[in-house]
């Protein structure tokens, strides 16, 4: 069968579960689904955040994402993914991004589900602003987030 | 060409886009933060840290050496934070 890619950016919150259920339905060569949700943390080193609002590039955010995804199905044999990213503004304990990642076997799922989100960090056009009580600041990006991205480019 | 700016660009900026049509002998994404920055306070305050701006060109991230020409629209923002 064909792999299949689904790539949606959308304000409401998604179900993890029925995400993956709709990419495995009816399947019989999945062996292996790796899923990663990314939550709205209550703090960020030791600060208490209220929310985040995530802005995005409309159009590029979404040739983005499916530029890596369509990257990581000729790296590695996928038979599906799914990757959902939320903008607005999300609390503490909300959903903020999904990654489902579906192969035969384990490793495949794995590695690609970990690409994508070092990828989605670092490259795809998203900004977080925390609000917290003394007012609202951007999120600064981290080096660590860079240097994660930057291991899949060593062969 | 149409610009438009992302996050804290876009704030200290004060705007989320706008059509421009920069002069002769501005070529490059790096040529076109120098002349915006000379465009008054609100450019100079949104590009004073021009190593830290990241540009996209038609829906693609380019490098400042990146070429202009031809461009439709072209993007200015922070380091991304998604994920």
């Amino acid at each position: 069968m064909t792999a299949i890619i689904t790539v949606r950016i959308q304000e409401a919150d998604f179900d993890a579960a029925r995400e993956i259920a709709a990419l495995t339905k009816g399947r019989t060569d999945i062996g292996a689904v790796v899923s990663f949700s990314g939550i709205c943390r209550g703090n960020d080193d030791g600060a208490s955040i209220a929310a985040l609002t995530l802005e995005h590039y409309p159009g590029m955010a979404e040739a983005e994402i499916m530029r890596h995804a369509h990257e990581a199905m000729a790296r590695w044999p996928l038979n599906g993914l799914t990757i959902i990213h939320r903008v607005g503004r999300i609390t503490p304990g909300e959903n903020i991004v999904l990654v489902v990642t579906a192969s035969s076997h384990r490793q495949a799922a794995f590695h690609a589900a970990e690409f994508l989100m070092d990828y989605l960090k670092t490259s795809a056009p998203f900004w977080k602003r925390e609000e917290s009580g003394a007012g609202t600041s951007w999120v600064e990006a981290r080096a660590h987030d860079d240097a994660a991205a930057a291991r899949w480019t060593k062969s | 060409m149409k610009l438009k700016y992302f996050a804290w660009v876009r704030e200290r900026v004060g705007l989320s886009e706008e059509t421009v049509e920069p002069p002769a002998g501005v070529h490059t994404i790096g040529d076109l933060i120098a002349w915006l920055s000379g465009r008054g306070e609100s450019y100079a305050h949104a590009f004073e840290r021009p190593k830290v701006i990241r540009a996209a060109i038609d829906h693609v991230h380019v490098r400042p050496d990146a070429a202009i020409t031809g461009a439709r629209e072209i993007a200015f923002f922070p380091p991304m934070t998604g994920g």
